[in-house]
């Protein structure tokens, strides 16, 4: 029973990464390619935030009548990775806009369909 | 306090501070001297690195604590011979390249765009410098995140639409790449409570045997490999290279993958220990015939590519498999052909792009038949066609500075002796030797001869095909030619004087091979 | 001190007058005479230095260092003393040929060519006096690579494939072949540098002898052992000069002599004993199979390439004996087949400038409208023959002598099988051009010599061949000091 409690975290760790990098191979959509990208990140999110927890243990501040804190080290971590995945986020649909523009669509076969067209009219023009 | 302890700081706060500026000037020539003068200083700061690292007894490093916090609590910046040198490599190229930027982006980059084109390049420069110098493994990642996400916009300023497309895959490439080597990150610190690389390594010999330091191990290979494009993880490169503006190809073939295999090295052989890595799991093996396929597959995928600069980044792709090729020997002969390699395939390759730019150029202003439909008011003199072997028949009648400077550092990837790439090859074979390996030593040879295949498939068709009618002698400009030239003689000049690059490979891999025991 | 600027000179020289040549390209009578005055410095230069090897000494120079204890290192032996001086001297010689063929000709890319051909003395020259196998193996790329430009100079699909076959076989044969020997015998040696006497470790196993001998042998492409000769015949689209430069001054020249140089200076005799026999018995299938395809092509130069084929298997058989008397000759025949073939093929040159024919078939009667090139066309053919007092009978008797004083019969019966073979397609050449009458379609169109230039230097390497035999005091001395350093 403890173990399977203990390693819980780990198992929806697991799940979101798996789920998140499924997303991102099965999707055509640009826009579902990012969702699963930021699922896939936020497992990564849990995986340092969960040990870094301990069942009864505090903020860590020194304070009278307090001998157990969790570890502080792996939040100031992950609040960088969040920070990393936001601009990752915003970079990856900034992109998807401006291939929207370009293209008309942002589904992914559209877009090879339009490429190996040009490319074609390319091969028949030269 | 003397600057010369100051240099690590200096090293990535520089570039770093040279960004914003960059931004708030909003003035393409302003940024561009801003920038530059940052890659220069910083390439200055490199070898005031090296010279120190060099009076240092083997073994020792610079240890530069951020803040004055102390290891392993603070973080640390740590300069080795290995870092020195790709400290080096990295500055040196961006002190290259960024000259060269200026005439190049002119006929590549909206003129609106230019400010944030110098924004983006500076802080690309800042990740991988920060990269390199960094001794602390979760800093690795923010740095790398940097410098990923400026490459990604750098490739989106390509002047075809398709380089947006080949920008968001390799988005998402890299990130999942970033994200598998944060979970390895993350299980290392699990199982020692630090994220000081050389802290880490004194507490991983206790617990080595441990299954989340195999799992770890695993994360931040696959990792580091799909940064590193190796083969098969190598499907974002081609297209980014072949779309990204001339330059950005030049820079990131130069420095982004081969900061991603220092990266690979640092975990190896400082972090895990070469025991732990190359004696107790087949990695050897899986890397050796990874990188045999990459060089082979991607070279022979390359002589059939029908547009210039496809056809040389599938070559990187092969020439990355002969760095790896060296690390899976586990050897300081195979590690010293590595590092050497990155030095110099980094030149040769940088130069090549560097003069397909020059051709480019040429084609933008001589031709807009294909101008492609892009938006946000690009001038139709910046759209220019692709350079395909059709369009570069009889290119040596027109540029022959450019066509000469190409087949010389074409040279090099053959490993022509004279030039660079032969000291790799060098020993490369004689690593293979001391295994006893002969039948590698032939097919690393056998492989050298697919490298003839597509670097004289080029030479016939720019020096025999008839150019087209009323073609004039019209030579890339000289602000393009004189870098990209000083590149070609360096290739030379490091096929023939090998004091700098095999000295200082030598040195840092035999302190790598002895530390990481 | 003195002789390291002088072989310094020897290699910076031609270097010079390429840059010479080039600048002056708007004028061609100075860019010619840039390419004369040049090929007549570096000659007297290179003399210089004869007289101090001779004397025993052997000038070293060292420049850069590629490679942690190998540096790209000169020193002048006896041997390549010799390689030296005849790749200066013919080249004042070729040089005098080509402005007469060039223009003749009226070929494109004048200055291009002359400056390739500068640069292909230079590396000759750093062949001739590599004091270790990495300067040799780097300059023998740098040769190959330079010639090639030469090789497709007429820039049409024929010179294009030639130029893939030259490039593929002698590229790919010093790279798969070649380069790991070099690396091999750095790996168990050492040192690559030569000596005499060999550096290979003792107590080698002969089989381990054996395949390091066969990688050295087939990697060296340019000399053209089978089944790696065909870049020769394939490189006949080139110009005649560039033919000349090919086959007598640099190319396959820096092939033979890398042979010989690697089997005394890197194997030596001794290491060598009892490993051979196998390319003994290739170097004598090549010389007799080459004369049988000689003897069967019309077209003359393709006649002429195969006749240079068998001919160097010579030097690689006589070589391969050991005998210290066989390896004299071989290092005199590198000499010998020089003066004799250079002849050959800039009378094939002048009747192509002079008469537009390529085939043996049109040259009846061709010797009374040409008397002077024909004239030198048959003391060429009578000297690769071996016919006394011509120089080809000098070399050819020292290889005899050698394979006798082995008890090898074999290598006698060869080259006795081949200089009748030499004789069946050399003879009938001149038989046509003397004494068959002129054919009609020939004598509707008159023609005389070939442009003076040509001429002059076409009697002139006929006369070096028939009074080399005088001379030949030097070169013998050369040939014995090789032997005597190298089986001390």
């Amino acid at each position: 029973m403890s173990t399977l409690a203990g390693y819980f975290s780990y198992a929806v760790t697991i799940f979101l990464l798996v789920a998140g990098l499924f997303i991102i191979i099965a999707r055509g959509n640009l826009i579902k390619k990012m969702v699963g990208l930021g699922i896939f990140q936020t497992s990564v999110y849990l995986l340092y935030i969960a040990p870094g927890k301990l069942v009864g243990g505090t903020a860590p501040i020194i304070a009278p009548g307090f001998h157990v804190y969790s570890n502080p080290l792996p939040h100031v971590l992950i609040l960088t990775a969040i920070v990393v995945g936001v601009a990752t986020l915003a970079l990856g649909l900034a992109l998807a806009v401006r291939i929207h523009e370009a293209y008309g669509s942002i589904e992914e076969d559209e877009i090879l369909e339009q490429d190996n067209a040009d490319a074609g009219s390319k091969e028949r023009g030269g | 306090m003397s600057i010369a302890a100051q240099l690590p700081a200096l090293q990535v706060a520089l570039p770093l501070l040279a960004a914003p500026l960059a931004v708030l000037l909003r003035h393409g020539g302003l940024a561009f001297a801003v920038v530059t003068a940052a890659a220069w200083a910083a390439f200055a700061v490199a070898i005031g690195l090296w010279l120190q690292v060099g009076q240092l007894e083997a073994g020792a490093a610079i240890s530069y604590h951020i803040g004055s916090w102390a290891p392993p609590w603070g973080i640390e910046y740590r300069v080795d011979r290995l870092a020195s040198f790709v400290l080096l490599l990295v500055s040196g190229m961006a002190a290259v390249v960024l000259p060269y930027s200026r005439a190049s982006i002119l006929r590549e980059i909206p003129r609106d765009l230019h400010y944030l084109y110098y924004a983006m390049f500076a802080l690309c420069l800042t990740g991988l410098l920060g990269i390199t110098i960094t001794g602390d493994a979760f800093n690795i990642f923010v740095f790398l995140e940097i410098s990923s996400l400026s490459t990604y916009v750098l490739i989106a300023l390509g002047r075809d639409r398709r380089a947006l497309t080949a920008a968001f895959q390799y988005l998402i490439m890299g990130s999942i790449g970033a994200t598998f080597i944060v979970v390895g990150i993350g299980f290392l610190y699990l199982m020692t409570g630090t994220l000081n690389l050389a802290d880490m390594a004194v507490r991983l010999r206790e617990v080595e045997s441990h299954r989340p330091v195999l799992v770890a191990l695993a994360f931040l290979t696959v990792g580091i490999s799909l940064k590193l494009a190796l083969f098969p993880l190598h499907q974002w490169l081609p297209n980014a290279y072949t779309y990204a503006p001339s330059a950005v190809t030049a820079f990131l073939a130069a420095t982004a993958t081969k900061v991603a295999v220092y990266v690979l090295i640092r975990f190896y052989y400082s972090v895990f220990g070469d025991s732990l890595v190359f004696h107790d799991l087949p990695l050897p093996q899986i890397m050796l015939w990874l990188s045999l396929m990459a060089m082979f597959g991607a070279s022979f995928v390359a002589i059939f590519q029908n547009n210039l600069k496809r056809l040389f980044a599938y070559s990187s792709v092969g020439q990355i498999g002969y760095i790896t090729l060296g690390l899976s020997f586990a050897s300081v002969n195979g590690l010293t052909a590595s590092v050497v390699h990155l030095l110099n395939h980094g030149v040769a390759k940088a130069a090549i792009f560097l003069l397909i730019g020059g051709i480019v150029a040429r084609m933008a202003t001589a031709a807009n038949r294909d101008a492609v439909p892009m938006l946000r008011g690009v001038p139709a003199d910046a759209v220019s066609p692709e350079p395909t072997f059709d369009r570069l028949a009889g290119l040596s009648k027109r540029m022959p500075l450019t066509c000469f400077g190409i087949v010389i550092a074409g040279l090099s990837l053959i490993g022509v002796p004279g030039t660079a790439g032969f000291v790799t090859k060098w020993y490369l074979i004689i690593a293979a030797m001391e295994q006893g390996q002969w039948w590698l030593v032939g097919v690393i040879l056998l492989s050298s001869l697919l490298a003839v295949a597509y670097v004289w498939r080029f030479v016939e068709v720019a020096y025999f095909r008839a150019a087209p009618e009323g073609s004039e002698k019209n030579e890339a400009p000289l602000a393009m030619l004189i870098p990209a030239w000083l590149l070609v003689i360096a290739t030379l000049w490091f096929g023939l004087d090998t004091s700098f690059t095999v000295g200082t490979a030598l040195d840092a891999a035999q302190e790598l091979v002895k530390n990481g025991r | 001190m003195n002789t390291e600027y002088l072989i310094l000179a020897a290699l910076v020289l031609p270097l010079l007058g390429a840059i010479g040549i080039a600048l002056a390209h708007r004028a061609p009578n100075l860019r010619e005479g840039v390419t004369l005055a040049t090929a007549v410095a570096l000659f007297v230069g290179v003399c210089q230095l004869l007289d101090p090897v001779l004397a025993g000494a052997r000038p070293e120079l060292v420049l850069l260092e590629p490679l942690p204890g190998l540096p790209i290192a000169f020193r002048v032996e006896p041997l390549g003393m010799l390689f030296a001086l005849i790749a200066s001297g013919l080249w004042i010689v070729n040089s005098v040929y080509s402005i007469g063929y060039m223009r003749g000709n009226k070929e494109k890319h004048q200055t291009r060519f002359y400056v390739c051909f500068a640069l292909s003395i230079a590396a000759a020259l750093a062949i001739a006096f590599a004091g270790n196998l990495l300067t040799l193996f780097l300059f023998y790329e740098v040769l190959t690579l330079i010639t090639y430009p030469l090789v497709t100079h007429a820039g049409t699909e024929k010179a294009k494939q030639g130029g893939r076959t030259y490039l593929a076989i002698l590229m790919g044969t010093s790279v798969l072949f070649l380069l790991p020997a070099v690396i091999y015998t750095w790996y168990v040696a050492g040192t690559t540098d030569f000596r005499p006497g060999g550096i290979l470790p003792a107590g080698m196993e002969t089989g381990t002898v054996m395949v390091l001998l066969a990688l050295f042998m087939f990697g060296i492409g340019k000399a053209a052992l089978m089944p790696f000769h065909r870049w020769l015949p394939a490189a006949m689209v080139a110009p005649t000069p560039v033919s000349a430069l090919l086959h007598a001054v640099a190319v396959v020249k820096a092939g033979v002599f890398s042979v010989v140089k690697v089997i005394v200076y890197v194997f030596g005799l001794d290491t060598l004993a009892g490993a051979t026999d196998w390319l003994i018995g290739i170097a004598g299938f090549t010389i007799i199979a080459a004369s049988v395809v000689a003897l069967h092509a019309d077209n003359l130069k393709r006649r002429l390439a195969y006749s240079t084929v068998s001919q160097l298997s010579y030097v690689i058989l006589a070589a391969a004996i050991l005998a210290p008397l066989s390896v004299a000759g071989a290092a005199l025949h590198i000499v010998a087949h020089a003066f004799g073939k250079i002849t050959l093929f800039f009378a094939a040159g002048a009747i192509y400038t002079a008469a537009h024919k390529t085939e043996v078939s049109q040259l009846d009667g061709i010797g009374r409208r040409m008397p002077w090139t024909m004239g030198a066309f048959a003391i060429g053919a009578l000297s690769l023959i071996g016919i006394p007092p011509l120089v080809g009978f000098v070399s050819k008797w020292y290889m005899m002598s050698g394979a006798l004083a082995t008890d090898r019969f074999f290598v006698a019966a060869v080259i006795l099988a081949s200089t009748l073979l030499n004789a069946a397609y050399f003879l009938p050449i001149l038989h046509r051009a003397f004494f068959r009458p002129l054919s009609a379609e020939a004598a509707a169109h008159p023609h005389g010599e070939a442009p003076l230039p040509m001429v002059i230097a076409i009697v002139f390497t006929a006369a070096a061949t028939t009074f080399a035999f005088l001379f030949t005091d030097d070169f013998l001395r050369l040939a014995q000091a090789l032997v005597a350093g190298g089986a001390p």
